[in-house]
């Protein structure tokens, strides 16, 4: 565990991570998936990290996410100190509800619920009464192209669709910090290509600051920084 | 939103299977709790329909319903003549096993005193009241029997004149109800052959003593019928039920005929609960039990059910708790399905029940109280058994999204 001070806040910054590192296991079967990682990202920038599989991208993600504790390191969120190593400084749970949004490769939609429920649920838990939830949601979707896809179950919508309810859910309640894993895997290159501006239009929109992990170099353009990791290292991409 | 009644929203089908599977095992748990209570009332409908205030049985015993009792029918207007009784009544009890149509054909006989008990009191569905003192019968329609038909019995012929509706007697058996001597004709029916037997040793035994010796006319009604030989006397009944005049001390009156040394008294609620006690109290106590055990197979199965359907949603909770969700919310979740399952169940139980209950061969008797504890019951169970989902839904981490 770094046993540094906590670090200092910094309300421009959507988030701040230093000396990052997460260690699986131990003894013989140790494996460290991130090593010493610092970065930061700023409110309304959209930052990309690359790297091969298994090179430490969704752990240094979800650690950042608040879901997957770090062995060693500190993390501010909007300012905010949110951990320090493997110590919560804050109600995660709550703190997620609050400042942070995510989308994975698969759009993780509530089956049970149809898409306008699905960005509605977000907001009810985050205490935002249930007829302005469902305004906002409504009006989240329209802005995201599917005004005429509220009603339908998940199974209804193309995966497009269906990772475009995901986006909706993750920016329901304005979070300071989006966090996507591929979410591009699953969608053809045109849509891949749409969902990737659309965080580019919503980060600035929002000012919120918006981690990509992505294999897709083929739109590095929309990002404003390129990370890359290889074997648990962090640095900028050199291209 | 509620997030239970859309999930159950989106799983109607399975749902309502499942709710179905929880109805049919809530309908046993009804019904065993409603075979309890038919045992019950059956048991003590006898002693309720009969309305009488003290019941006066052989000495010593606990009287014709917890074994054999024998009384003098004397002592009917030995008992009227006794300050404080309004009336007293013979009383007559015997179970009947005759076949009919090649199968097994049951019930159990009472003797009503006529002519101040026609069977006026009785529930009858059809027919009338005794209207003769001999050779006709009421007859509970569990029976199968209609109005008019003949019966044969021993060396008699009765003629059902009225039915009854739930009437049975504390074994279940459907009840009949003849004049006294009827009854008591049914009860103590021989064959001829006996009779003539019975009648040749009596003779004998009278002709091996001096005084039938010296009274010849001793000897030949010796040969007679019972009933023509005073010293023989009429035949015994089973008890003597006494109705108590108004403003009398049923207590007193009790412990007054009480202290006569040939019989025993007891009161309605003493004879009530001497049944309870006895007769039906080990079926009463092994219902319980296995209505008990029942209760406890039903919450395991709905905690099971429960938390099938948690591990399910295992995924999506995950994803609740992912963007924030708190706890209350995933447990609400849970709590809310559990409950709705229970109570969708409890009322699939009650409807069914309704509608099969009445085709048992014993009465099921479901009451509004037994519906109420149900709902208790079930309500009970719901929440424990939705303990099994909570517990594994709150240890459910949100990374497994990422699996």
């Amino acid at each position: 565990m770094n046993a540094a001070a906590p670090i200092a806040p910094d309300h421009d910054l959507a988030a701040r991570v230093e000396d990052l590192t997460k260690i699986y296991g131990s003894g013989n079967t140790e494996v460290v998936a991130v090593k010493n990682a610092s970065f930061t990202v700023a409110r309304g920038e959209v930052v990309a990290l690359l790297g091969p599989s298994g090179s430490g991208k969704s752990t240094l993600l979800t650690a950042v996410g608040l879901i997957n504790p770090a062995t060693s390191g500190r993390i501010a969120i909007a300012g905010q100190p949110v951990m320090d190593g493997p110590r919560a400084l804050v109600d995660l749970r709550a703190f997620r509800r609050h400042h942070l949004g995510f989308v994975f490769q698969k759009a993780n939609l509530i089956p049970f619920l149809t898409a306008r429920q699905n960005v509605q649920v977000a907001l009810e838990i985050n205490d935002v009464a249930p007829r302005e939830a469902r305004t906002r949601a409504e009006e989240l979707l329209a802005y995201l192209g599917l005004g005429d896809r509220l009603d339908n179950l998940p199974y209804m919508l193309s995966g497009g669709q269906q990772q475009r309810v995901a986006i909706a859910r993750a920016l329901a309640n304005r979070p300071g910090l989006v966090l996507a894993d591929e979410p591009t895997a699953a969608l053809d290159g045109r849509l891949g290509r749409q969902v990737m501006d659309l965080f580019r239009k919503v980060a600035h929109e929002q000012r919120a600051g918006i981690i990509v992990v992505t294999h897709d170099h083929r739109a590095l353009d929309v990002f404003d920084r390129v990370f890359e990791m290889e074997d648990g290292l962090l640095r900028a991409h050199a291209a | 939103m509620n997030l239970a009644v859309e999930d159950i929203r989106h799983n109607v089908g399975r749902f309502a299977l499942t709710a179905t599977g929880i109805g049919l095992l809530l309908m046993l748990v009804l019904g065993m709790g409603g075979i309890y209570g038919g045992l019950v009332h059956e048991a003590t409908l006898l002693i309720d329909r009969l309305d009488a205030d003290l019941w006066v049985v052989q000495h010593a015993t606990r009287g014709p319903f917890a074994e054999i009792s024998r009384v003098p029918a004397s002592l009917a207007p030995r008992l009227e003549a006794v300050p404080g009784v309004a009336s007293a009544r013979r009383f007559v009890f015997h179970t009947v096993q005759r076949e009919r149509a090649g199968a097994p054909w049951r019930f159990s006989v009472m003797g009503l005193d006529w002519p101040g008990d026609r069977g006026e009191a009785l529930p009858l569905i059809a027919g009338r009241p005794l209207a003769q003192a001999r050779f006709e019968f009421i007859a509970d329609r569990a029976l199968g029997l209609p109005l008019g038909e003949q019966v044969r019995l021993g060396k008699d012929t009765y003629t059902v004149v009225g039915l009854t509706r739930g009437m049975t007697s504390s074994s279940g058996d459907p009840m009949t109800f003849f004049s006294l001597r009827d009854a008591q004709a049914v009860q103590f029916d021989l064959p001829g052959e006996a009779l003539r037997l019975e009648r040749a040793a009596r003779q004998a035994r009278t002709a091996a003593v001096d005084l039938g010796r010296q009274q010849p006319a001793l000897l030949e009604r010796a040969g007679r019928p019972a009933a023509a030989i005073p010293v023989l006397g009429p035949p015994t009944v089973s008890a003597v039920l006494i109705t108590v005049a108004p403003g009398t001390d049923v207590a007193a009156l009790a412990k007054t005929i009480g202290g006569w040394p040939d019989v025993s008294v007891y009161t309605r609620g003493e004879q009530r609960d001497l049944l309870l006690l006895g007769n039906v109290d080990r079926a009463r106590r092994q219902l319980g039990l296995f209505r008990a055990i029942l209760v406890f197979v039903s919450a395991i199965i709905m905690a099971l059910i429960i938390y099938t359907l948690t591990l399910d949603k295992a995924h999506d909770i995950a994803m609740l708790k992912l963007i924030g969700a708190r706890n209350r919310v995933i447990v609400g979740l849970i709590l809310q399905q559990a409950l709705v399952l229970g109570a969708v169940g409890s009322g699939i139980a009650s409807v069914l029940g309704q509608w099969i209950f009445p085709v048992f061969p014993r009465l099921v008797l479901v009451t509004g109280t037994d519906r109420v504890l149900l709902a208790g019951i079930v309500l009970v169970i719901s929440v424990a058994a939705s303990g099994l989902g909570i517990w594994k839904a709150l240890r459910i981490q949100p990374n497994i999204v990422l699996a």
